[in-house]
């Protein structure tokens, strides 16, 4: 079921070498990264097998790697790139890998609820410009319609005085980037 | 000494307490702390992972900010937000073209001569044998030192002496009279922004972490992040349900230590804000709620 992506005419290897400057093909699968991966165990392909995939440039591999439920899975914690005897700065790799996934509308299944409370996040420094910690979860709860999740914790965080319910307005201070990021979109 | 301080949303949130606790003993540190003003989200866990560019202008305009108001140095006790600046300010230094982009988007000029500064870096050079003489064994107890991802990693942003075994915390805790103790899972990952989408996934790492500090015989776990203070402190629940073990040791921030050691009240330090019972103290309570002239002078 392998669809043609296009890359500008590259494979994803070199789309990433493009964009990031980092050769995937540096890796020779000493698996350093699989092994320190804290999320490794809970992902369809580990950090090593993604590069292998990516190395292999082949079409069937590059749609493997962008719909995987691993790119959403990594927490940047930077072990990885950490312990590679290569030096593969695969933190950066993903970032791309995402970049990719949802530009060409792979996105894991799975991962929904992930990628949806990084656009809630986004989109509440985009409204208030500093993070409202409740309006994160409304805007969240809404787009996943997980209604029930952390009702336990929320009236204790607010006992505790760890949540403020009014919002404070700070918008004009990313406005100007958020436009600037939204004309650049509208002329490409 | 003076300095910039870029709190980040996080303190002003559910942290509080790290905020409330940094600015209680500043004076007492002789630090004067300038908020740093109109500052914005500087994208934390989320805008890399979905945009590149805003990644880097959101922490950008903090820098820019922080250049127009002559902070030769500014402190970022959140470990996130210090990654995401250090590493906005890396990333700015090493490519032209990107600079030229970033600084056009937040339209103000930006030359990258503000220094960055983490928590552990600022503490170091303020904790100085005179404040220590005056505090001689004030917090008496066994704690590990929890260091996280962001202070540590990537060596090439943060300048880590020690990747995997990092001290500087450590040393800091011997400062105030505890003894840290030496454990496995200093610079291992809590779990950070998979706390509401994977609460399991952070149940099992947060549970790791407990366990090795539980089993080494620490009464405390020292952390100088928010996302670390939350996913161990507030997610307990979901950490029993994962590991079916309970856990009562309690986490503390590194600042909330110092206070103690220096006799500040617990409500100061917003030791109650704590989903976990912070039972740990210092031992001078007489210098209860004083900000005495004589400490405020200490430099």
């Amino acid at each position: 079921m392998s669809v043609s992506i296009d890359f500008g005419g590259d494979s994803l290897a070199g789309w990433i070498q493009h964009k990031s400057g980092i050769s995937v093909q540096r890796c020779y699968q000493c698996g350093k990264c699989s092994a320190g991966c804290p999320a490794s165990s809970d992902m369809d392909f580990a950090p090593s097998v993604l590069l292998r995939l990516l190395q292999l440039q082949n079409a069937e591999s590059d749609q493997k790697v962008l719909s995987s439920y691993s790119i959403w899975l990594c927490l940047t914690c930077h072990t990885c790139s950490a312990r590679c005897p290569m030096e593969v700065d695969l933190p950066k790799v993903m970032d791309v890998l995402r970049a990719e996934s949802l530009r060409h509308k792979l996105v894991n299944k799975r991962a929904k609820d992930i990628v949806a409370f990084h656009k809630s996040f986004i989109d509440t420094i985009r409204n208030f410009g500093r993070l409202w910690e409740v309006g994160l979860v409304a805007d969240y709860k809404l787009r996943t319609r997980h209604f029930w999740q952390d009702v336990v914790v929320a009236p204790v965080m607010l006992k505790k005085g760890k949540l403020s319910l009014i919002p404070l307005f700070h918008k004009k201070f990313v406005s100007r980037i958020f436009s600037g990021l939204r004309n650049r979109e509208e002329r490409a | 000494m003076k300095i910039g301080l870029y709190p980040g949303c996080s303190l002003e949130g559910s942290s509080r307490e790290y905020a409330e606790s940094l600015r209680a003993i500043a004076p007492h540190l002789g630090l004067e702390l300038e908020e740093i003003e109109g500052w914005n989200c500087c994208g934390a866990s989320s805008a890399h992972q979905l945009d590149h560019t805003l990644s880097l202008a959101l922490p950008a305009r903090i820098l820019a900010q922080a250049e127009k108001q002559k902070f030769p140095e500014l402190l970022v006790p959140c470990a996130a937000c210090y990654n995401r600046l250090a590493s906005t300010k890396k990333d700015l230094a090493n490519d032209a073209s990107t600079r030229d982009k970033v600084t056009d988007l937040i339209n103000m000029p930006y030359t990258g001569v503000t220094s960055v500064q983490n928590i552990l870096e600022v503490l170091n050079l303020v904790l100085t044998p005179d404040v220590q003489k005056k505090i001689p064994a004030a917090f008496p107890h066994k704690v590990v030192c929890y260091y996280g991802c962001l202070l540590v990693r990537p060596a090439s942003v943060v300048h880590a002496e020690k990747m995997e075994d990092p001290m500087q915390m450590d040393d800091l805790m011997k400062r105030i009279g505890a003894t840290p103790l030496d454990w496995g899972m200093k610079t291992e990952c809590c779990g950070a922004s998979l706390s509401i989408t994977r609460t399991d996934i952070v149940g099992k790492l947060c549970g790791n972490i407990l366990e090795d500090a539980t089993m080494r015989g620490a009464e405390a776990i020292i952390v100088a992040c928010p996302m670390c203070h939350s996913n161990l402190d507030m997610r307990r629940k979901e950490i029993e349900r994962v590991t079916g073990k309970k856990f009562s040791i309690p986490i503390v921030y590194i600042t909330q230590a110092i206070g103690m050691a220096l006799g500040l009240d617990a409500k100061s330090l917003g030791l109650h804000r704590h989903f976990v019972e912070v039972s740990v103290h210092g031992k001078n309570k007489v210098q209860q709620n004083v900000s005495s002239p004589s400490m405020a002078a200490v430099s």
